[in-house]
């Protein structure tokens, strides 16, 4: 019964929050309403969030969350200076590849943050995700390099700071 | 504040003019698309953080919106770039380049 709960709680904490942040007030009448409305979508809607199933619980989950959002923007911000760089140069130094790289993400939630980080961060850009394979788009890849190294390189900086929180 | 907040809109507004001209820098399509969804995103980043240090009110709002948009951008991208990918379109190499200038010279 435990294991069939959570995802209910989940998705009716969600929608409650999204309803408090866009009315943005306390008020008992708003709360009230919100409270039904995100209990009835709630009901309908947990059976088919299997997506949710991804997250990882445990004693550490904010801690997680949080140094990867901060890992996540200080990468972002790093990303878009380099990109600034690189289209103010006069001669664009970039060596465009498709690369593939294995990660080891197992859940899809888990796979869709490494795709998303994977896109908003230096030069690369997430094209395909099959299995355990992501196919990206390297903007400047350096010459001779193997599976290992490629993925050391892009993703293990994000799995370590994603596996605080998702699977 | 309401400096501070102008400010930080001016560097998104930056951001999002350097995304446009990156995209009438860059060589093909996947390049582009990598040059706009990064400098879009973090343009946009930008406006809400000022526009919520200008109207301090609206803060959860753009909070929502701010969620949102890191969200959906990737996939969108990603989405439009696996579109491209599957459809034949190669990635642009600089050897080509210098072989096409070549060969311009050669029939010159």
């Amino acid at each position: 019964m435990k294991k069939n709960s959570s995802p209910y709680l989940l998705t009716f904490f969600a929608c409650w929050l999204l309803w408090l942040l866009l009315t943005a007030s306390f008020a008992t009448d708003e709360l009230l309403s919100g409270f039904l409305i995100s209990l009835v979508i709630s009901l309908i809607t947990a059976p088919k969030m299997n997506i949710l199933n991804g997250l990882n619980f445990h004693w550490a989950f904010l801690i997680g969350l949080v140094r990867y959002l901060v890992y996540f923007f200080y990468a972002l911000i790093k990303a878009n200076l380099d990109l600034a760089k690189r289209v103010l140069s006069k001669d664009m130094k970039i060596n465009p590849r498709m690369v593939e790289i294995e990660t080891t993400m197992q859940s899809d939630l888990g796979k869709l943050f490494l795709a998303n980080s994977i896109t908003l961060t230096p030069g690369t850009l997430t094209v395909d995700v099959n299995e355990n394979r992501l196919l990206v788009h390297w903007i400047d890849c350096p010459e001779n390099t193997d599976l290992d190294a490629i993925t050391h390189t892009i993703v293990s900086k994000f799995e370590n700071y994603l596996k605080g929180f998702v699977r | 504040m309401h400096l501070a907040g102008e400010i930080i809109l001016l560097i998104g507004a930056i951001f999002v003019f350097l995304g446009a001209l990156g995209l009438l820098r860059m060589p093909d399509v996947y390049n582009r698309i990598q040059v706009g969804t990064k400098a879009v995103t973090l343009g946009s980043i930008g406006i809400i953080i000022g526009v919520a240090l200008i109207n301090p009110l609206w803060w959860s709002k753009l909070l929502v919106i701010l969620g949102f948009i890191l969200l959906t951008s990737p996939v969108s991208s990603s989405a439009i770039t696996k579109a491209f990918y599957r459809s034949g379109i190669a990635p642009w190499r600089e050897t080509e380049k210098n072989k096409n200038q070549d060969e311009k010279e050669a029939s010159l």
